[in-house]
């Protein structure tokens, strides 16, 4: 059937299973917003500014596990939806970002509202198009799909000159996509299987880090029987928390700059180290050097490039980590290892304090967390801004399913809290989402509130009110000798600021106060925005100071300038 | 020390680009490289010298960063034992006839051949593997380089291996691949807003 370049796109959505998109219109994207009525199942939600609406593209293809997909104009619309690809880029998230551009006959000749945006997204995107006819639409976007979500997820970015959106073509949509560069299901090496499989037999003190990659590939069954059947211990990157339950007697938490005391010494301290879908980032690791010189490292990753990155591997393995566990579990052996787990169990214990929730009186972030886990059940989807409260809430929340946390990983993106969780609850409906913002994070992205308001999303956002940029006010607490430069930060009334987009604003600012200010924000059935005042300069321990090793783990020091380095 | 990358690549707008801005990115230090068409239509073969700067990891991550792209066919680390290597110079260099023959004599030892000749110069071209390159340019310097042009390196598996692609695109997909991407010919309507 002959149709516009606009219908063959939504057409093409439609094929993809694409049933929502998060956009905002201009120019050169008319002809395609113009089409937007005449094929319904496909629903535009229309976002305050580009950026939201990829980060809510983000934030929905991590909350259902599928793929997420964003639209721009040209010049500007696409320019600032870079932030947002990039992030979906470090994070491995399927995503789609459409942008359009000027007319063919004025590419490359700066017209009005022109960017060369293929060349802007090149380094930040798995793969990018620049469609130049119609009749190419249908088969660019089944490709971009099946780049986007196989083998290493990530953002696939197509750009549509105006009068590629307009130009008729029959609209003929692929049998299948054929990419000889591209390998979507590498298949695994038995050899270097049993390589792994030998070190992991004969380990004596191993730990698994599971990463994104376990939830991304849907391997948290295969996780949690490999690590019963050689009874090792799991520890998790901030984007591997939910793979394994936190319930779980092997769970140990999350390792890394801010993770726990045991978790930092059970990795410095393993013979065997088995990476599964992680990226062996330095935030997780410490300094590489000294990360664990001696052990032996098993890495499973479909992303080659990973393996030896960082440190060095020595038993890499290639592939899907849903296979590469199954084919795994089903080569080693039964086994046990107490004694090691008591001797993480005891540093538990031992250093407990570390990551405590304070006692006193004053509000802290830590305990608001807690009553937020502990209000909400399980089925509660977790989004937050990056800081403080970001590494607090991996602290101190219970994940105990995949997609249960959206955080921003890789990129540290502040401000992805409040649109990501909108793309969040437009993929679960049903869920209750938290968002859980820092108070500088929040005012980065805070437009989308009125996103929330017309799409009706009843996303619960707790900003965790400090009054500060409060990372960054603890790195000048402790490596700049107390000496604050723009970290303070005067803050809008939160309470009248929702109120003025007509939602449910609560402050609360008291220990006595939270449990009731989370059930109304329960109870209510739109979006409410919690203002909790919580003290000032708390620091989130334990710390791995940059540029420091695992084991050089910092506990909450008397003086915390004894950290300075 | 330095090492030689063929990468098999996809003859599309943008390829060029994609592997020039994950050098630039990922900091590899490039000496050389060299781009040309292949006995297959719709492929491009790149050659690509690269400095390790003494971690040897270096060249496996630009391997495997260039496998990485989608347009990226085929990627081989090729040794210089396993593989005749050479590149092609022009040098033009300053020459009376009084020095011709010497200068003639030079260009003889190295094998290379004239292309063009002045009362005050010579073009010369040669082809050569690295030493040998380097030798003939060094010899020459003392006459005066006026304009020196290199290709870089290109190179090729000694006896019957290649380094090929074997996967033809179905038809399917063929027109796509070659073709999206490009301009359409002809005047365009004039389409503004
Ligand atoms: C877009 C962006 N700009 C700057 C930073 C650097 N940065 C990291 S954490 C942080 C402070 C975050 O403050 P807030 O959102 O209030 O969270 P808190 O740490 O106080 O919990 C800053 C500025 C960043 N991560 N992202
Ligand atoms: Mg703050």
């Amino acid at each position: 059937m002959r149709m516009s370049g606009a219908d063959i796109v939504l057409e093409s959505l439609k094929r993809l299973g694409i049933d929502t998109i998060f956009g905002y219109p201009g120019g050169v994207v008319l002809p395609l917003y113009d089409r937007f009525p005449a094929h319904p199942e496909v629903r535009h939600i229309l976002v305050r500014h580009e950026q939201g609406g990829g980060h809510a593209a983000d934030g929905y293809a991590r909350a259902k596990g599928a793929l997420g997909c964003a639209l721009a104009t040209s010049g500007p619309g696409a320019t600032n939806l870079v932030t947002a690809i990039t992030n979906a880029m470090m994070d491995s998230v399927p995503t789609l970002f459409i942008t359009g551009n000027v007319a063919r006959n004025l590419l490359g000749k700066d017209g009005f509202q022109e960017a060369d945006i293929t060349g802007i997204t090149m380094p930040v995107v798995k793969h990018n198009y620049l469609v130049m006819r119609a009749e190419d639409i249908a088969y660019t976007f089944a490709e971009a799909a099946y780049i986007a979500t196989t083998n290493r997820p990530g953002p696939v970015h197509i750009d549509i000159p105006k009068d590629v959106f307009t130009e008729e073509a029959e609209f003929i949509w692929p049998e299948s996509v054929s990419i000889r560069g591209y390998d979507a299901f590498p298949p695994l090496d038995e050899a270097m299987l049993r390589q792994a499989a030998s070190y992991i037999d004969g380990a004596e003190r191993p730990i698994i880090i599971a990463g994104h990659g376990v939830i991304l590939s849907s391997a948290w069954d295969e996780l949690k029987t490999f690590a019963e059947k050689t009874g090792i211990p799991v520890l998790n990157t901030l984007l591997g928390l939910g793979s394994i339950s936190t319930d779980h007697a092997l769970a140990y938490g999350m390792l890394g700059m801010h993770g726990s005391y045991e978790a930092n010494h059970a990795a410095s301290n393993a013979d065997v180290i088995i990476g599964i879908g992680n990226r062996m980032d330095d935030r997780a690791l410490g300094r590489f050097a000294d990360f664990n010189p001696t052990a032996k490292i098993v890495h499973i990753d479909i992303d080659p490039a990973e393996h030896g990155k960082n440190i060095e591997t020595h038993a890499a393995i290639v592939g899907d980590a849903k296979q590469a566990l199954a084919a795994l579990t089903s080569m080693v052996r039964q086994n046990t290892h107490a004694e090691w787990l008591r001797w993480i169990d005891d540093l538990r214990a031992e250093h407990s304090f570390s990551m405590a929730v304070p006692s006193g009186p004053e509000l802290s972030v830590q305990h608001v967390l807690k009553r937020i886990s502990e209000v909400n059940d399980d089925s509660v989807v977790i989004v937050t801004g990056v800081g403080q409260h970001q590494m607090w809430a991996a602290q101190h929340l219970k994940f105990t399913h995949p997609h249960q946390l959206i955080t921003s990983g890789g990129l540290g993106t502040m401000g992805f809290e409040v649109p990501a969780a909108l793309g969040a609850q437009v993929a679960r409906p049903d869920a209750t989402v938290w968002s859980i913002c820092g108070d500088g994070g929040f005012q980065m992205t805070l437009q989308e509130l009125a996103t929330m308001v017309d799409e009706n999303l009843p996303v619960k956002m707790a900003i965790m009110n400090n009054g500060y940029l409060g990372m960054v006010r603890q790195w000048q607490e402790l490596f700049y000798a107390d000496n604050y430069v723009s970290v303070a930060m005067s803050q809008p009334d939160f309470v009248k600021l929702a109120e003025a987009y007509g939602i449910l604003g609560i402050r609360v600012e008291s220990k006595d106060q939270v449990d009731d200010a989370i059930r109304t924000a329960n109870a209510h059935p739109g979006p409410v925005i919690l203002d909790f005042r919580v003290e000032a300069e708390g620091n989130v321990w334990p710390m791995v100071p940059a540029g420091a090793a695992l084991k050089e783990t910092v506990e909450a020091p008397e003086r915390p300038q004894e950290v300075a380095r | 020390m330095k090492h030689t990358v063929i990468a098999l690549v996809e003859d599309r707008p943008g390829v060029l680009n994609r592997c020039a801005s994950l050098f630039r990115r990922r900091g590899f230090n490039i000496d050389s490289l060299a781009v040309g068409t292949t006995e297959e239509p719709g492929i491009s073969r790149m050659t690509i010298v690269v400095e390790d700067e003494g971690a040897p990891g270096i060249v496996e991550q630009v391997e495997k960063q260039l496998y990485k792209l989608i347009d990226v066919i085929d990627v081989a680390n090729l040794t210089s034992a396993e593989a005749v290597m050479r590149e092609l110079a022009l040098v033009k260099v300053r020459c009376t006839s009084a020095q011709r023959r010497e200068v003639l004599d030079l260009i003889d030892i190295f094998r290379g051949h004239v292309v063009d000749v002045s009362p005050a110069h010579l073009t010369a071209e040669i082809v050569a593997a690295e030493d040998r390159m380097t030798a003939f340019i060094e010899n020459l310097r003392p006459y005066g380089i006026l304009e020196l042009v290199r290709t870089g390196r290109i190179a090729m598996m000694r006896g019957p291996q290649t380094n090929v692609v074997h996967e033809l695109e179905p038809d399917s997909v063929l027109r796509f691949h070659t073709e999206s991407g490009r301009r359409p010919e002809g005047e365009l309507p004039y389409v503004s807003d």
